[in-house]
């Protein structure tokens, strides 16, 4: 019995409506939704896969690759975006060749994008794992990228 | 009680809880309309319905708002006309401008909107979609550049079929109608019913088109390329001449054929009458030996797929006879290659379908021999009435024709294969004369015909009696699944069609707009069978004639090697 088993087994009375909870579960264990646990998940609850998919892609929470060894959030609120968050995303997935909600190929690195993460006064801020970059720039970027890549 | 509201100042009775489309379309004003489906849970996504509310000062759409007492509706006022412009406009911002490259040129609402909205300048431009061509699925090649996102797909899926293979993907203007986990058709649980062609109103979805093979196949010495054509054919091409709907031309339809230089012209409904020969034998075989019932039909190819993906559980119930058009490629390939000296692999057998999902049967391994398909290629209605105009031929000055021999001669219980309910009434009146040995009393089971979703009877066949069952839509053939799997067993025999109407409604049929054309069609079906002499298929003399002199019996060894198949379970991302 797999881990994503173990957790459908609390829900089977579960109808649709427990769709996005259980999708939060298998993410806060796996660190994203693979196909194997949307299909699960689709004949648990009775819904076609399409359906859950559409539900999971519709939210930027829920991810279908698994996260990599840095995980780095993009944050895209107002103050971050008024000085410059998205040139800073822009210039992180061509460095590392990923879109955000991928991860590079050699699961070093995975990009996230979240709407605010409340440091506003750090704009515009990235945050790899736990650790705040603050007043990124493209320099800064590369430096940092370069920093978590050396480290490995 | 009634209300009382205005539209464009004209007092217009209502009743409650009635939409506004419907009522100003009683009135006789059209609406231009892009999401909305009669008959289906209004969305109101597109906004192309808009009117004014002159009442409260708003636009809204007619398509999901209900009357109002004291309503003033303008149905066409300069705001209401510029807003509507302005979605179409919008809905052009982001659209790929290739009309003259596109499959639904001339037969596109977008198109239609546009002219009608006198669009000639873009005024808004936006990044263009960008999307891969999906070309994954044997039947269905969709181009989500072309779709915009009206969702009419996506509800015909879920609700008629059951089946959701395709539903919205992202958010926002990223936004995309897809499979699960945005991959090809071929990997997801799709039926290739086609119904989607059918209500999409651009060209993001269309059948996979077999032409340049059989064009290639045409020009080919080597080749001997004969055709065959559904019995849904011959009433439904008319329309695309501009004849009434449920005109039938199966006349012209042989004279078109042997114009465009098919090598030898044989109709499928020869092969709908030797289904029905196996099925019905196959059906007394299993009541008398208490075989897995009820048997469930086997002629539809979205069915079958459904039933491989969704109901494992019957698949035992299934006739294990294929498909007419198989059954005759199979034919064809063996017998007819043997009588005609031809080899197998140089007979090109095409087949006219009214169905998208026939393309898909046509290439599965089970329908081959030796390694050779049985089937070549095959044409939907819609794509033979191109062929028709690319050989420049004027349906109006051809003289009626028959097809050739020895499969070219059918009986009428054939032909009602088109309509839902046609296979079970022509396999009952076989099944009749085999246990009873006298014909069906006026040859006629009144109670399996016509357009609604179930039809049930009860029927006496000397000291035997079976009851039945025809479904059409997939959605109604999943509740009476449902009502056997929960111990429902009086039904013996039960038809499914997964197109709503059968095959006269297929997911290859012209594109119309003509609401009562489905009727038409269905009563075309049911008037050739009042005036025609063999009425029943085990009348058909060329049937006859096969059984004697290769087939031996219905059931037989031969049988069994060249007209049945099985089928078991298919793991696709349900």
């Amino acid at each position: 019995m797999t881990t994503d088993d173990e957790l459908l087994a609390g829900f089977t009375d579960a109808e649709e409506d427990s769709l996005i909870p259980i999708l939060q579960e298998i993410q806060g264990r796996n660190g994203y939704l693979s196909a194997e646990a949307i299909v699960k998940v689709g004949r648990c609850l009775k819904v076609p896969t399409s359906r859950i998919y559409g539900v999971a892609t519709f939210y930027n929470q829920f991810r279908f690759e698994p996260r990599g060894k840095y995980h780095i959030q993009v944050c895209r609120g107002t103050a971050c975006h008024v000085l410059g968050s998205a040139t800073v995303l822009e210039n992180l997935e061509k460095e590392l060749k990923i879109k955000a909600g991928q991860t590079t190929r050699d699961g070093l690195f995975s990009i996230e994008v979240v709407a605010c993460i409340g440091a506003c006064g750090l704009a515009p801020v990235i945050c790899v794992n736990t650790t705040f970059h603050a007043k990124v720039t493209l320099d800064s970027l590369k430096i940092i990228i370069d920093e978590y890549r050396d480290a490995t | 009680m009634e209300l009382t509201i205005k539209i464009n100042n004209t007092p217009v009775q209502a009743e409650p809880g009635e939409l506004l489309l419907d009522v100003l379309e009683r009135q006789g004003i059209r609406i231009p309309t892009l999401c909305h489906m009669k008959g289906f849970f209004p969305s109101g996504a597109c906004r192309m319905c808009v009117v004014e509310n002159e009442q409260t000062g708003k636009l809204i759409t007619a398509c999901s708002h209900t009357v109002e007492q004291g309503m003033n509706i303008k149905s066409h006022s300069a705001r209401v006309i510029e807003a509507r412009k302005t979605i179409v406009e919008l809905l052009l911002s982001n659209h790929p401008d290739d009309c003259l490259y596109c499959v639904r040129n001339g037969l596109c609402d977008l198109q239609d909107l546009a002219r009608e909205h006198c669009i000639t300048e873009r005024r808004i431009s936006g990044a263009k979609n960008r999307h891969h061509l999906d070309l994954s699925s044997a039947s269905i090649v969709r181009d989500p550049a072309k779709c915009i996102l009206c969702g009419r797909c996506v509800k015909v899926c879920s609700e008629v079929m059951e089946v959701s293979a395709i539903d919205f993907i992202n958010r926002g203007s990223n936004t995309v109608i897809g499979p699960t986990f945005n991959k090809g058709l071929n990997t997801s649980s799709c039926i290739n019913c086609g119904q989607c062609i059918m209500v999409c109103p651009t060209g993001a979805l269309s059948e996979k088109n077999h032409f340049a093979e059989i064009r290639d196949a045409l020009n080919d010495p080597t080749k001997t390329v004969v055709v065959q054509y559904a019995p849904a054919i011959s009433v439904t091409l008319a329309e695309e001449f501009g004849m009434a709907p449920g005109t039938d031309i199966n006349g012209l339809l042989n004279a078109a054929l042997r114009k465009i230089g098919f090598d030898r012209i044989f109709d499928t409904t020869f092969a709908a009458d030797l289904t029905i020969m196996e099925e019905s034998a196959e059906l007394i075989h299993r009541i008398k030996n208490h075989g897995h019932l009820p048997m469930i039909t086997s002629c539809c190819p979205s069915w079958i797929k459904y039933a491989e993906e969704f109901a494992c559980d019957f698949l035992p119930n299934i006739s294990s006879c294929k498909s007419p058009q198989q059954m005759l490629g199979a034919v064809l390939k063996s017998y007819y290659a043997e009588i005609s000296n031809t080899e197998p692999e140089n007979l090109y057998v095409v087949a006219i379908m009214p169905c998208a999902a026939k393309k898909f049967e046509g290439q599965r391994e089970e329908m081959t021999q030796r390694g050779i398909s049985d089937i070549d290629a095959v044409l939907t209605t819609r794509e033979l009435a191109n062929f028709i105009r690319l050989f420049g031929i004027g349906m109006d000055k051809l003289e009626a024709e028959t097809a050739d021999s020895p499969h070219g001669v059918r009986s009428s219980a054939g032909k009602l294969f088109g309509a839902s309910g046609g296979v079970m009434e022509a396999a009952l009146r076989t099944a009749y004369f085999s246990v009873t040995n006298t014909e069906l009393p006026q040859c006629k089971i009144e109670q399996v015909r016509g357009c609604t979703r179930r039809k049930e009877a009860t029927i006496t066949m000397g000291d035997l009696t079976i009851g039945v069952a025809v479904v059409n839509g997939l959605s109604n053939a999943k509740t009476l699944l449902d009502e056997i799997r929960n111990g429902r067993d009086d039904l013996h025999f039960i038809e499914v069609m997964a197109c709503p109407g059968g095959c006269i409604n297929g997911g290859g049929q012209p594109l119309h707009k003509n609401p009562e054309a489905l009727k038409k069609r269905m009563e075309a079906l049911y008037q050739i069978d009042e005036t025609e002499t063999i009425r029943v298929s085990h009348q058909n003399p060329e049937v006859l004639a096969l059984y004697q002199n290769f087939l031996g019996t219905p059931l037989g060894n031969k049988s069994h090697e060249l007209l049945h198949t099985s089928y078991c379970q298919r793991n696709v991302l349900l």
